[in-house]
């Protein structure tokens, strides 16, 4: 089962909703927590995991063997990111361009072509109390999330509980974290931002025909326009944090609300119990 | 002309807030808000659209049944496993153009992409040049280098002194797309330890790309133990703390009026933005 937190907007609190579940979760069943924040992942500032194993991140780059190339110009028509230029006497690579797609490599006639990996980050995993644990981080500099954000889902292990946190954002990078979750929680909270943001993720989640639910985060302000929006869109808010300084100072220690505040796991215990229900009754809201 | 652009590693530490205030404050800018995928400078500054444009980037596969006799070469190659039952899944598709150059049976087309739009409104704080990334698409750091290429070319057109913009929240290709070639980099950081750890990371990025940075610590008093542990790194990497901004609630309730902060109170979270903004302008002006 793949519970991915996710939210538009950052800074609504999907770490701590994502760590606290896997907390309060851990003495019940095995579950994996998998940080895809592959640009900022803070899931290890709380869950202080024991890291045993890591892997490079790689993409597989171009490599000409110029002794073969005889400049026909063929890998650079056909490479759609321009990471190649084909000049009378030599090619230039511009390793940073490169997807890996491998169509140049397979394509060129003379067969010059190999492919070396680049690397853009690196995967890590351990042991977090009990809680199995698998973060990706990119080389400050790189561009590319998605290729780190896939090697570190091809660790899931879906015979227990994963739950994936999500980069902010609807675009590429949160599209390949959430894809091929069973459930979408989305973490907002009641300010304009916060709604704005929240829109924009649902019709990303729906777009992935996945069921979701939303988290109200520092709940208890005048500001009522995300749960009408909710209502209107038949969206369960299945779970409400209020505005709270003490968590915030949790927070800023690096203490999740499940360890710093015990008493609320059970909540997160309860929100578990919700999505499992909604999911074996099929009423996430799919579509209106 | 200079170009400041707010980034923050973290996403929610308050950005798009002090944007909005440094809009109300500076005189002959332009604005752009390089925040294409959950972008929410709008929700301050409510701009008139005066003109849309359509964003089109990418391609994607589209295999024509009648033509595809199933051989499995396709799906075999393709990088991204964008090719199930002899359908390409649009969200994995990267546009490569692998699979449609290989395609024994020449079924294969690639379709251009509308991936979303890009705008030019006018504010009561001037112009904003903005964009709106389709759900689920990608080239999110193209459409940001699109929109500081045209905010560039108002302000030269304008004769604008300086260009300040939104910048996305991590350190990727949105992030490096709004940065590279920047004046000044603002880096608004907040004292939780993961706030620290993403400024770290963020301001790596400002020196890969040799754009100067600046910090603000956000509701610097919300554990003022970690906004000394960020003064000591800022010290260390020699980089000036521009900016202790307090929390105050007053920042969500000019938030909801739909206004900047500067323009709703005069409280000490306005007091800290406009020192800062002096600060900036400064800077901006020296070198």
């Amino acid at each position: 089962m793949i519970i991915s937190v996710a939210s538009g907007k950052g800074g609504t609190g999907k770490t701590l909703v994502a760590t606290s579940l896997a907390f309060s979760l851990k003495s019940k069943q095995p579950v994996q927590l998998l940080d895809c924040d592959v640009e900022e992942p803070n899931d290890h500032i709380f869950l202080k995991p024991v890291i045993t194993q890591k892997e490079a991140v790689c993409i597989q780059v171009p490599k000409v063997d110029e002794a073969k190339c005889t400049h026909c110009g063929l890998c650079a028509e056909v490479c759609a990111y321009n990471a190649l230029a084909v000049l009378p006497d030599r090619v230039m690579v511009f390793p940073e361009l490169c997807h890996g797609c491998g169509a140049c490599s397979y394509l060129c006639p003379e067969k010059a072509i190999s492919e070396e990996g680049r690397e853009t980050g690196v995967v890590e995993w351990g042991q977090a109390d009990g809680i199995d644990f698998v973060q990706g981080r990119i080389n400050v500099g790189e561009a590319m999330a998605p290729p780190a954000i896939r090697q570190v889902r091809e660790r899931a292990n879906a015979d227990g509980v994963v739950i994936i946190d999500v980069p902010p954002g609807t675009s590429c990078p949160v599209v390949e974290a959430i894809k091929g979750s069973h459930f979408c929680l989305l973490v907002t909270e009641p300010t304009p931002f916060g709604l704005n943001d929240l829109v924009l993720a649902v019709e990303t989640v729906r777009e992935l025909n996945i069921p979701l639910a939303v988290v109200l985060n520092r709940a208890g302000g005048e500001y009522t326009k995300v749960e009408e929006y909710c209502r209107k869109e038949n969206i369960p808010i299945l779970l409400t944090i209020p505005l709270d300084t003490e968590i915030a100072r949790l927070y800023s220690r690096g203490v999740t609300l499940a360890e710093g505040m015990p008493e609320t796991q059970e909540m997160f215990i309860l929100l578990w119990d919700e999505i499992r229900k909604i999911l074996d009754e099929g009423t996430g809201s799919l579509k209106r | 002309m200079k170009e400041l652009v707010v980034l923050s590693g973290k996403g929610g530490t308050g950005k798009t807030s002090i944007v909005g205030s440094l809009a109300a404050l500076a005189e002959d800018k332009i604005l752009a808000d390089c925040d294409v995928d959950a972008a929410d400078l709008h929700l301050l500054l409510e701009p008139v659209v005066r003109q849309k444009q359509e964003f089109w980037s990418g391609q994607v596969a589209v295999i024509d049944e009648e033509k595809c006799t199933q051989c499995g070469l396709c799906p075999e190659l393709c990088h991204f496993e964008a090719i199930k039952d002899f359908r390409v899944d649009p969200v994995s598709c990267e546009g490569c153009g692998f699979c449609y150059h290989i395609c024994p049976d020449e079924a294969i087309t690639m379709k251009e992409n509308l991936s979303g739009h890009w705008f030019i409104s006018d504010t009561k704080y001037g112009p904003l040049v903005h964009a709106r990334l389709g759900i689920a698409q990608e080239n999110s750091g193209k459409l940001v280098a699109l929109v500081r290429q045209q905010a560039r070319e108002m302000a030269e057109k304008q004769g604008a002194a300086c260009i300040i913009s939104d910048g996305p929240p991590g350190i990727g290709c949105p992030v490096i797309s709004s940065l590279s070639g920047a004046s000044l980099a603002l880096l608004v950081t907040e004292p939780t330890l993961s706030g620290i750890h993403d400024l770290e990371r963020v301001l790596g990025v400002c020196r890969h790309f040799g754009v100067p940075a600046l910090v603000c610590i956000n509701k610097y008093d919300i554990n003022e133990e970690n906004s000394r542990r960020i003064e000591d790194y800022c010290l260390k990497q020699e980089v000036e703390v521009a900016a202790r901004i307090p929390f105050d609630n007053i920042v969500t309730e000019a938030m909801v009026k739909g206004l900047p902060v500067v323009q709703y109170s005069d409280g000490p979270v306005s007091r800290e933005i406009k020192l800062l903004w002096q600060n900036i302008a400064g800077r901006l002006s020296a070198n």
